[in-house]
């Protein structure tokens, strides 16, 4: 029995734990990474955001920060290597450990917040099961986590932040990135990302997609199209690439399984990237003892998921009786910084979505 | 356009190149961000408040040219690595840029290295005057370009020996 199960130990599992345990609440923290820290350990250029959420700090530092902090509290139980497979009535979840996957434990709490995080989505295109086909979150796993290059030629899809992210690190890594295309009529990153990738000679082809890849055993040409309006090929505009490997970055889905499987009130929200489970803005979900925080509550950014964390860890816990001394001060101010994190032309589709995933009139 | 291909305009860059009479006057910053993102670090890691301090984490940096000395620390406060110092009378015929660069090998001071613009197209080999390394491994490398290329490059390529054989 534990008063606070945290399912997730990326920046909103972290920074849930932390708070929630801050405030005397007995925390467990279950990941199913060998290393906690969700995306952040992966991230190894600097972040933005404000200078309060780690701003210009390389994500690896974050996690590594607040994995300290973690160790500092008796109160917190990590465990790594482990994932949650199952939600059962009375908040009673299932946890799978082991190398084979052999051991099967049962976990009772009084609080689950549940921060999973997100999922990679995939693309069609001819032949995309050829080796050599990656998403981009594996070309990272690959090249941060295990120093192994996944190719010596890539073409990246998506010109998101993630795509051009990850481009800059196969760039540092010593690997040629051909182009990046981008469906889109525009950048979704953010330009100054763009811009760097760019003056290192990348070419970024918005109004493009890959059409095709060949090969035999392995990759050996992509194919991209300029298409139109419609997203359908303009014929005559297609260009060979010698590539041996493909990285997709084509976007997040929330990773919301759990939540479904609990019960909560779901809803397809475009802007939130998939079907997040509908919140008050204590981060609650129409299950009284469930909490979400972080991507699965819609994609969005590592300082975004840090506040909604400590904004769900403060609220778990002061429901279960622990005393925040100002909590009224606390709350109104961790939900002003999100507030405040939120208020750029950038994150005008994720406030769009907010809106349509909140649960309005204060229940408590 | 920029949105399209990375590139900024020359309309965009009219907006943040200091005026010809305080480029003159010694090194000055260039600070290259066109978009409002939620992102502050420059305003802040500039402690003579040349950048002036953000109402808004979103807003886009201003600079005061005036109170700028072109000292450069705030090149590798920016995860954008959207910041330049232009010292343009560096000598008579050339100009100094700091740079941040964050691709290994670094070069070495003295190397030749090539100029890059800002769309990655080489101009030419260029001479490494410094290379100030960076605990946040954002580091500043000086270079001495020719006066007409001084609004032009904005990296650089080096040469990899261990590649070489
Ligand atoms: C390439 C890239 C660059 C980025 N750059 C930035 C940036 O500059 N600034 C910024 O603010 N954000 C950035 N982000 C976004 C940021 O990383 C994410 O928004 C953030 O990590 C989301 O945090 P999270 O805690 O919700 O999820 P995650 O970090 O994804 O963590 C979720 C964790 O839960 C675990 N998990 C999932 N399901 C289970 C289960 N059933 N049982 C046990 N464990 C489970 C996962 O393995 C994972 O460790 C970037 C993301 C990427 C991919
Ligand atoms: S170069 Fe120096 S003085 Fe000028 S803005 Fe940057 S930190 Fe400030
Ligand atoms: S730190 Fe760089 S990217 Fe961020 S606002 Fe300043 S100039 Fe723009």
């Amino acid at each position: 029995m534990t008063d606070i199960a945290i399912i997730g130990g990326g920046p909103a599992g972290l920074s849930a734990a932390i708070y929630a345990a801050s405030l005397g609440a007995k925390v467990t923290l279950i990941d199913d990474g060998l290393e906690l820290g969700g995306q952040l350990i992966k991230q190894t250029h600097k972040f933005f955001g404000s200078e309060k959420q780690f701003a210009g700090i390389r994500g690896i530092e974050i996690a590594k920060k607040m994995i300290q902090d973690i160790k500092e509290y008796d109160n917190i139980e990590a465990i790594a290597n482990s994932t949650v497979t199952g939600y059962y009535e009375d908040e009673v979840i299932t946890i799978v450990q082991g190398v084979n996957g052999d051991i099967l434990k049962k976990l009772k709490a009084k609080r689950i917040i549940v921060a999973t995080g997100a999922l990679e989505n995939m693309l069609p295109f001819v032949n995309n099961d050829l080796p050599g086909v990656y998403g981009a979150g594996a070309v990272q796993t690959l090249m941060n986590l295990y120093g192994v290059v996944p190719g010596n030629n890539i073409l990246m899809v998506g010109a998101g932040n993630i795509g051009l992210i990850v481009s800059y690190q196969l760039l540092q890594a010593g690997i040629k990135v051909e182009a990046i295309v981008e469906a889109l009529p525009r950048i979704g990153g953010y330009l100054v990302h763009a811009s760097k990738i760019r003056r290192l000679g990348v070419p970024i082809y918005t109004s493009h997609t890959l059409k095709e890849v060949y090969g035999t055993d392995c990759i050996e040409k992509a194919v991209i199209s300029e298409i139109n309006r419609n997203f359908e090929f303009i014929p005559g505009t297609e260009k060979e690439l010698e590539v041996d490997t493909i990285c997709l970055a084509v976007g997040l889905s929330p990773l919301s399984d759990l939540l479904w499987q609990a019960g909560c009130q779901m809803k397809y929200v475009p802007e939130l990237c998939g079907y997040v489970a509908l919140r008050d803005d204590n981060m609650k979900t129409t299950k009284d003892k469930i909490y979400i925080a972080g991507d699965v509550a819609g994609i969005e950014e590592a300082s975004s998921a840090m506040l909604e964390g400590q904004i769900a860890g403060l609220n778990a816990a002061v429901s279960l009786g622990y005393k925040c001394d100002n909590y009224q001060e606390q709350d109104k101010k961790l939900k002003a910084e999100l507030r405040e994190l939120r208020d750029n032309p950038l994150s005008e589709e994720i406030k769009i979505g907010i809106e349509k995933a909140l649960i309005r009139g204060g229940r408590d | 356009m920029l949105e399209r291909t990375g590139i900024p305009t020359d309309d965009d860059l009219e907006k943040v190149i200091p005026d010809k009479k305080r480029l003159v006057q010694g090194p000055v910053v260039i600070i290259e961000c066109f978009q409002k993102i939620p992102c502050d670090p420059c305003a802040i890691s500039c402690k003579l408040g040349a950048i002036k301090p953000f109402r808004d984490i979103n807003d886009l940096p201003q600079v005061d040219f005036d109170k700028c000395t072109g000292c450069g620390i705030c090149i590798s406060s920016c995860p954008g690595l959207a910041i330049f110092v232009i010292d343009m009378n560096y000598l008579d015929e050339k100009s100094l840029i700091k740079l941040p660069h964050e691709i290994l090998p670094l070069p070495e001071k003295g190397e030749d290295v090539y100029a890059l613009d800002r769309a990655g197209s080489m101009l030419g080999k260029v001479k490494v005057i410094k290379v100030l390394k960076i605990k946040n491994k954002t580091n500043i490398i000086s270079i001495e370009v020719p006066k007409s290329m001084v609004m032009k490059v904005r990296s650089i390529k080096v040469e990899d020996k261990n590649n070489e054989r």
